[in-house]
């Protein structure tokens, strides 16, 4: 184990290839580029042994992963913002393919105007996809979930590509130190990718040609069930590398300071990290808090949301808004809680366009809530005179 | 090689959903048995998705995969990159598209793929219309043809493809016409054995695209190439050779037909004729052919 004091980028970049994906097809795109551009050094270096295909678009970034990951490859990307959109269609292609591509994406405004800080508006367009959506909180957690998704991504009763997204500055320029496991540790972690089928000139097969109503259907109930079993593999892949590494971040959601918490506050990505010293500070003023850092928002924890809303009332921080309605985590929580719970929700709106948000303002906000002065669905931090 | 030299071999399997007299369907036979077996193909939106046939069936004796209207070009690059990773660089790898996926839709991935030197063959069946959503226009319709959405013809001359291709500078493209089967195979062949980009075009005449008989598929096609309208050639390392009938022409060994000879049997030109012919516009088209065959004497004679 060797210690790498570095951005998320390339941190990403270093996982990436450690996991020896056999095709990586990239396009630059701030700020994604480092990835890449990290990637390609490893190429040039040796050190990242498969092909790499500089493609001229994010479009033709997926597509060709698509067509590497049909013809028996471990296949890699990355992208943000704009060119997660271009690759829209064929994320839902790659899905339905069930190709289990991994891709990071680095959470950055979508324009106009031209923004390229921290906002969750990509990603979370993107939920319908079909995609696994993970959302890291420091670099450390990106490249072990870069190594934990190719492995569920590709297990028999999940494959199904997986997206890891985090902030755009926050996490993938800031350097923060990130343990790196030996090679052989990882090899063993994630083996060799032994497709189940693939593009086969000895056994010819025709994949993704017309398919009728009741066929289709069929298929897309099969991607649902395999989120479902999605959501039992990610806390046992976890685990898995817990015995490795010796580092978790629980399953689905990570927890802390949970215990004995009339409030549970919900956040996710750099927020989540920030999150906890404003917990510490609260719980040191005797408030009655915890955190429940949201991993993954695809397949969505239903499950931990009601274990969490028995035991106290919820905060939800959200870095984006589903314009028309309020931040998207909030809305998929309360839907959550429907009939089964009467815990209260309060969401706010937060950080976006790269807004700053401090433990500081994670403080005000759980105060707020917690003494009932907050009405759900609130903007925090907006300035009005700008 | 004459056709019956041609393997007996079939990649292409009977039972398929082609329309009848499908050109698209007579060049796949063609072009699968010049391949051969040990063939990937990737396939975007267009007729051939439907001549495939239905889930879990398939009319193709070779692993295909299909790929969304823009990306054949892109995903082929992806399967010949696995591929050589995993040591396999006997595989051909093709994409095959139509006009719409790569005049229009499909040409910055296939850009792309050309430039980046992808070694795979692109295939592009030309039947001058986007035919797999009715008949509507695209970058190949010539000008004044009728289509669903050039009801009053269509206003702008076709985009000049070849010309695109090889501003690229690849090792092979060519043009070939189902209507001259053994040019195809030869043509299909020589491909396989080059490395790198390669681009073929088959002009693939349409019975219900272009309106006629569809016993006269192969008709339309020797009438292209008669009257100029299509011409055989290919373009080996930037050096220009024309084959066949178009080599006559190009000579002036063989006379071009009038252009008339090849529209006045689609319906799709059927308002030049009635109710009375449309010189004007008949002369304008003829003059854009001639002034064609012009610059091709000039750059490739």
């Amino acid at each position: 184990m060797t210690i790498m004091i570095d951005t998320g980028n390339y941190i990403a970049a270093k996982a990436a290839v450690m996991a020896k994906p056999d095709v990586v097809a990239a396009y630059p795109i701030t700020p994604q580029t480092t990835v890449v551009e990290g990637i390609a050094k490893y190429y040039s270096t040796g050190e990242y042994a498969g092909e790499y295909i500089c493609v001229e678009s994010e479009h033709s970034a997926m597509s060709a992963c698509i067509g590497a990951s049909a013809a028996g490859a471990r296949t890699f990307t990355a992208t943000s913002s704009h060119g997660l959109l271009l690759m829209h269609e064929m994320l839902h292609w790659a899905a339905l393919a069930r190709l289990p591509i991994v891709m990071c994406n680095i959470n950055r405004v979508v324009g106009p105007g031209w923004n390229i800080w921290a906002d969750q508006n990509d990603s979370i367009s993107q939920r319908d996809t079909g995609w696994i959506q993970f959302y890291c909180s420091i670099n450390q957690e990106i490249f072990d979930t870069v190594i934990q998704a190719f492995k569920l991504a590709e297990h028999k009763q999940i494959l199904l590509p997986v997206m890891i997204n985090y902030d755009a500055f926050v996490l993938s320029h800031t350097t923060m130190p990130a343990d790196i496991p030996d090679q052989k540790d990882i090899d063993h972690f994630l083996p060799r990718y032994e497709p189940q089928w693939k593009l086969d000139v000895h056994n010819p097969t025709t994949f993704g040609n017309i398919i009728l109503p009741q066929a289709y259907f069929k298929v897309r109930k099969a991607m649902q069930d395999a989120h479902e079993h999605a959501k039992k593999m990610i806390p046992k892949i976890n685990a898995e590398w817990e015995t490795i590494t010796g580092r978790s971040y629980g399953g689905l959601f990570e927890e802390y300071r949970c215990e004995h918490a009339e409030h549970i506050l919900i956040a996710s990505g750099a927020l989540g990290a920030e999150s906890k010293i404003a917990i510490n500070r609260l719980r040191e003023k005797g408030m009655k808090i915890g955190l429940a850092r949201l991993r993954v928002f695809r397949p969505f924890p239903t499950e931990e949301i009601i274990r969490y809303a028995e035991q106290a009332d919820l905060i939800v921080i959200d870095r984006n808004i589903s314009i028309g309605n309020e931040g998207a985590m909030c809305t998929e929580i309360k839907a959550a809680l429907y009939e089964k719970s009467d815990a209260q929700v309060t969401g706010f709106v937060a950080g976006l366009g790269g807004t700053d948000v401090t433990y500081k303002d994670i403080e005000k906000m759980c105060t707020q809530a917690v003494q009932g002065k907050a009405k759900s669905g609130a903007w925090y931090g907006l300035k009005e005179d700008v | 090689m004459a056709i019956k030299d041609m393997p007996i071999e079939e990649c292409m399997l009977a039972g398929n959903a082609a329309c009848p007299g499908c050109p698209a369907t007579m060049a796949l036979r063609v072009v699968l048995k010049a391949l051969g077996k040990n063939t990937i193909m990737t396939v975007p939106a267009c007729c051939t998705a439907v001549i495939e046939s239905l889930y879990p069936d398939t009319s193709f004796d070779i692993p295909v995969m299909n790929i969304a209207f823009e990306a054949a070009a892109a995903a082929a690059s992806g399967i010949e990159a696995a591929l050589r990773k995993q040591g396999k660089t006997d595989t051909t790898v093709v994409a095959w598209a139509g006009d719409g996926g790569t005049y229009d839709i499909g040409l910055q991935a296939l850009s792309g793929a050309l430039e980046r030197g992808t070694n795979f063959i692109y295939i592009c069946y030309n039947n001058q219309i986007y035919s797999n959503t009715g008949i509507q226009r695209s970058g190949a319709t010539p000008y004044a043809a009728w289509t669903t959405t050039t009801v009053g013809g269509k206003t702008e001359f076709t985009k000049k493809m070849g010309d695109i291709i090889q501003a690229h500078h690849i090792p092979y493209s060519a043009q070939a016409c189902i209507s001259f089967p053994e040019d195809l195979y030869n043509k299909v062949v020589k491909a396989k054995n080059i490395k790198g980009p390669k681009y073929i075009e088959i002009l693939a005449p349409c019975p219900p695209g272009w309106r006629f008989s569809m016993d006269r598929t192969v008709e339309m096609g020797r009438l292209a190439v008669d009257t100029g309208a299509w011409a055989l050639y290919e373009c080996e390392h930037g050096v220009v050779t024309f084959n066949g009938k178009s080599k006559l022409i190009l000579e002036k060994k063989v006379e071009r037909k009038p252009l008339e000879e090849w529209i006045r049997y689609q319906g799709r030109f059927s308002h030049l004729f009635k109710p009375e012919k449309n010189v004007k516009i008949l002369s304008m088209m003829q003059e854009h052919i001639d002034q064609m065959w012009e610059r091709y004497r000039k750059c490739f004679q």
